[in-house]
């Protein structure tokens, strides 16, 4: 099927169909007034169903855990900003710090070994080179929990448990597959005759990588670059079970819920959540399009 | 072409293969290993015993609750959200007040994109915590305060051995339908508007061409979806582990096999054991993967 939204700018899926502004207002047909009224009643539904928890939440985390469940639907008499102090007291701040240093470190790694990896598969003729690609493609198909007992062991006899480096590195292996599938497909589209024209010139293999092809490739860099920030950010399986005593932020709200169900400090755990939430939404309005270009083109194929 | 370049290739190549070798095929093939001995985990001595663990495993009933509901999800959770996609991203595309010359799509789909795409940018615990306290048990829990305002009884949701899995199951629909959305709104936005314009034109509806014309120019789409979906219903763990109480609780209502992988590995000092579970699960996947290509497959449709 010839579904063509990844395309050379594999930033910018087409989606939807033009439309002129004020077409659907001169209508002839009364019936596609309906339709029309019932579709925005069903798509607005479903985003009120979507967005009202998160708005919910983040209102939650200036309310007293008193106002959380007493008043669910009012606004707090009074903006309880401690919760913020509080949640970051009970180790927020530390988990935050653990996510920024691993995924800073993940997401700089997987992106040069991914795009080294991906540019030689998809540029150079060799013997191995399709078992290579396959052995990485195959990486996206199988479940981690297969493995997640063995690579605990491995991790532990590198040394490497509850350790930044032992994190980072984990998270470059399984963030690879993807990503070099991805930027495979992207530097096969690029046009190699600038590439020649730069070995003529004099220029190395590795010269051509970073000075042509890496510059030319931008636009898939950022759509893999921030899909990865945003799935190592959220990863919560891999440090549950090999970091346990450096959590990232994932994991520390998931525990803090655990002692809140005793605490009942909830005004802090909805802090929590929003000191979590927040930076990921951001960067998700800021790039949605990157984002959503991103996670669906590994499944049109 | 120019001299040096194998040593290129091995040089660019050596150290992402290292690392994917060592962390990610490595751990698969002792999966394998580990699963035909007794190997505890704490210590370095273990016996090969065959297939016992896999005997084992047919009669342990914790296991096999934990198969029957991640069957459960595996129905459930792609038949929802692929349907619900489908519904949206149609009426995204043909759902707006047309002007008889054409179907046109609804105003303002970028935002409800945008909207429904949300939950699949949030970390699971994140979500997990905010449904957790929406459902909880209490008649001030905010379902319940709400159904109780328009006059209907609370429920324990998730405190429900009855109810528990279908609260998972919803939570695992609510946070994937934006994304099939975007990914069915971007497959059917490259179908020809002409097509739709002469299905309009041969007097068919806007259901018929639903039917007639939309789905069987997805199918490619939806069979790929429905494979991930299975895959995602199959590794659920972060969901059930944050959010329900035990985890896997109440009464094992919503153990699943992810989940009796993490407890026999790490707490119970089963490595060997739970190695088992981890390759029953890889061929479940396996096996969905090539039912669900073969079930669906069709003539292709080439436009």
């Amino acid at each position: 099927m010839a579904v063509t939204t990844r395309t050379g700018d594999a930033g910018q899926p087409t989606t939807a169909p033009p439309r002129r502004p004020g077409d659907g207002r001169r209508t002839g047909r009364a019936g596609d007034v309906g339709v029309n009224v019932f579709s925005h009643v069903v798509l607005v539904g479903w985003s009120v169903m979507v967005l009202v928890p998160f708005a919910w939440a983040l209102l939650a985390s200036v309310k007293t855990s008193g106002e959380i469940f007493g008043s669910p639907w009012s606004l707090p008499e009074v903006f309880q900003w401690s919760n913020f102090a509080r949640a970051w007291d009970k180790g927020v701040g530390q988990y935050l710090l653990n996510s920024v240093i691993v995924v800073t470190g993940g997401v700089v790694l997987t992106m040069l070994l991914g795009s080294m990896a991906a540019y030689v598969l998809a540029r150079y003729r060799f013997p191995g080179n399709r078992l290579v690609y396959y052995l990485f493609a195959a990486g996206m198909m199988f479940p981690v929990f297969l493995a997640i007992v063995p690579l605990f062991f491995v991790v532990q006899n590198l040394g490497m448990l509850s350790t930044y480096q032992g994190l980072i590195l984990v998270y470059v292996a399984y963030s690879l597959p993807f990503t070099v599938f991805f930027m495979h497909a992207f530097f096969k589209t690029l046009p190699t005759s600038v590439a020649e024209a730069a070995f003529m010139d004099g220029c190395s293999h590795a010269g051509v990588f970073f000075r042509v092809m890496l510059p030319m490739a931008k636009p898939g860099l950022l759509s893999i670059g921030i899909f990865n920030v945003i799935g190592q950010f959220n990863q919560f399986v891999l440090p549950q079970f090999l970091s346990p005593e450096k959590p990232v932020l994932a994991q520390g709200i998931a525990t803090l819920l655990a002692s809140q169900r005793y605490e009942g400090d909830w005004g802090a755990l909805f802090a929590a959540l929003t000191i979590a939430m927040v930076p990921v939404v951001v960067v998700y309005l800021l790039f949605y399009r990157q984002v959503q270009a991103g996670l669906t083109s590994g499944t049109l194929k | 072409m120019r001299h040096g370049q194998y040593r290129f290739i091995v040089g660019f190549l050596v150290l992402p293969l290292a690392l994917y070798a060592i962390f990610v095929i490595s751990p698969f093939v002792q999966a394998f290993y580990y699963s035909l001995t007794n190997w505890t985990g704490v210590s370095p001595q273990f016996d090969f015993v065959g297939l016992q663990n896999f005997q084992t495993l047919t009669q342990d009933s914790l296991f096999l609750r934990a198969v029957r509901n991640n069957l459960v999800l595996l129905v459930g959770m792609p038949l929802a959200v692929i349907l619900l996609a489908l519904f949206y991203a149609f009426l995204l595309n043909v759902g707006g007040a047309g002007s008889g010359v054409g179907v046109r799509g609804v105003r303002g789909s970028g935002f409800y994109k945008l909207a429904f795409f949300l939950p699949q940018v949030l970390s699971v615990p994140v979500i997990a915590v905010i449904w957790a306290v929406i459902l909880d048990p209490t008649p001030t829990g905010l379902v319940n305060s709400a159904m109780r305002r328009v006059g209907f009884g609370g429920s324990g949701w998730l405190a429900d051995p009855n109810l528990a899995l279908y609260c998972v199951l919803w939570v695992l629909v609510w946070g994937s339908v934006g994304f099939y959305l975007v990914l069915f709104n971007a497959a059917m936005s490259s179908i020809p508007r002409d097509i739709y314009e002469a299905a309009l034109i041969d007097g068919a509806g806007r259901v018929a061409t639903f039917f007639r014309v939309t789905i069987p120019l997805l199918w490619d789409t939806i069979q790929t979806s429905w494979v991930y979906l299975a895959i995602l219903a199959l590794d659920v763990y972060a969901l059930v582990a944050v959010m329900t109480p035990g985890p896997g609780g109440p009464a094992n209502a919503t153990q699943v096999i992810s989940l009796q992988i993490a407890q026999n590995g790490f707490q119970f000092g089963r490595a060997g054991y739970a190695s088992a579970m981890g390759v029953v699960l890889f061929f479940f996947t396996l096996i969905i993967a090539a039912i669900m290509l073969r079930a669906t497959r069709r003539q292709r449709i080439e436009y």
